[in-house]
């Protein structure tokens, strides 16, 4: 499960008190710095960080990413130079725009992630499916990149 | 008002993730909604026992691969949270879905709850 969690923003060392001036630019660093690092830590702001597995037998790879919820139009596959990208948005639901909320865990907004595949892929061959909230995504390698048996020939 | 209820699942020795929920009310009634991703109808177990509601979701077996995995961030467990219903709730008109692993509890409140306009005679 994505917990956010709170990280303490690291914190400056104190001015000295001599310098009046540094400290009023410091007290406004102070001030700015924990919404800075909550921008870059937490998923509120940033999206939300679907898990992922990867998977590689001899023959293909299987990447499966759990979205639960979405739509199947919602969600894009991308393949590029060896790196599989997925994004997609998730929208909040408009019918409970107006009731009152008690908990609210389910992150909303886009994702995007970004692999580097370990071996190349048919990019022609790939194939993509999403069901019970779990995208599968199959990457049949490239004959070249298949294991090989070679033969030793007696001389 | 529905509460969450930890003590049962404390003694459970089954370890359980939790799904994410989010809770609504309106004046009809209530909503959970609990991402269960991996869960398909057959794996639902939603139980009423007196004001407690229990959601238990069951992940499809996986089908075995001699594939090995590189990057594993997934939770193989399967899901489960407990809740304490507002007696407002009919608990005979509660029902279920599951859509794309997101679970929808959708609760009513009993008619003599509900907010009613009451005409005025002259």
């Amino acid at each position: 499960m994505n917990m956010i969690r709170w990280q303490k923003p690291v914190l400056p060392e104190w001015p000295s008190w001599n310098r009046l001036n540094d400290l009023r630019t410091e007290i406004d660093r102070l001030f700015e710095a924990p919404f800075a690092e909550l921008s870059r830590s937490s998923q509120w702001l940033s999206g939300w960080i679907p898990s992922l597995d990867l998977y590689e037998d001899k023959d293909q790879l299987t990447v499966q990413v759990e979205l639960p919820g979405m739509k199947k139009d919602d969600i894009s596959i991308s393949l590029h130079d060896g790196s599989l990208s997925i994004s997609g948005e998730r929208r909040s639901d408009e019918k409970f725009e107006e009731a009152d909320v008690y908990r609210a865990e389910r992150y909303v907004g886009r994702f995007h992630r970004t692999i580097q595949l370990p071996s190349p892929v048919a990019a022609d061959r790939v194939k993509a499916q999403y069901k019970d909230g779990i995208l599968t995504i199959t990457l049949p390698k490239t004959d070249e990149a298949k294991p090989k048996q070679i033969n030793v020939q007696e001389g | 008002m529905i509460t969450e209820n930890h003590a049962p699942s404390r003694s459970q020795a089954v370890n359980y993730s939790v799904p994410n929920v989010n809770i609504f009310e309106n004046k009809d009634g209530y909503v959970i909604q609990a991402e269960m991703p991996g869960v398909s109808k057959d794996g639902l177990e939603v139980t009423l026992e007196g004001n407690e509601i229990t959601i238990i979701g069951r992940r499809n077996p996986q089908s075995k691969t001699e594939a090995e995995a590189l990057l594993r961030e997934t939770r193989r467990a399967d899901y489960k949270r407990v809740f304490e219903l507002d007696p407002a709730i009919d608990t005979s008109k509660i029902s279920a879905r599951i859509e794309q692993g997101l679970l929808t509890v959708t609760l009513p409140k009993s008619e003599r709850v509900k907010p009613r306009r009451i005409e005025v005679s002259d």
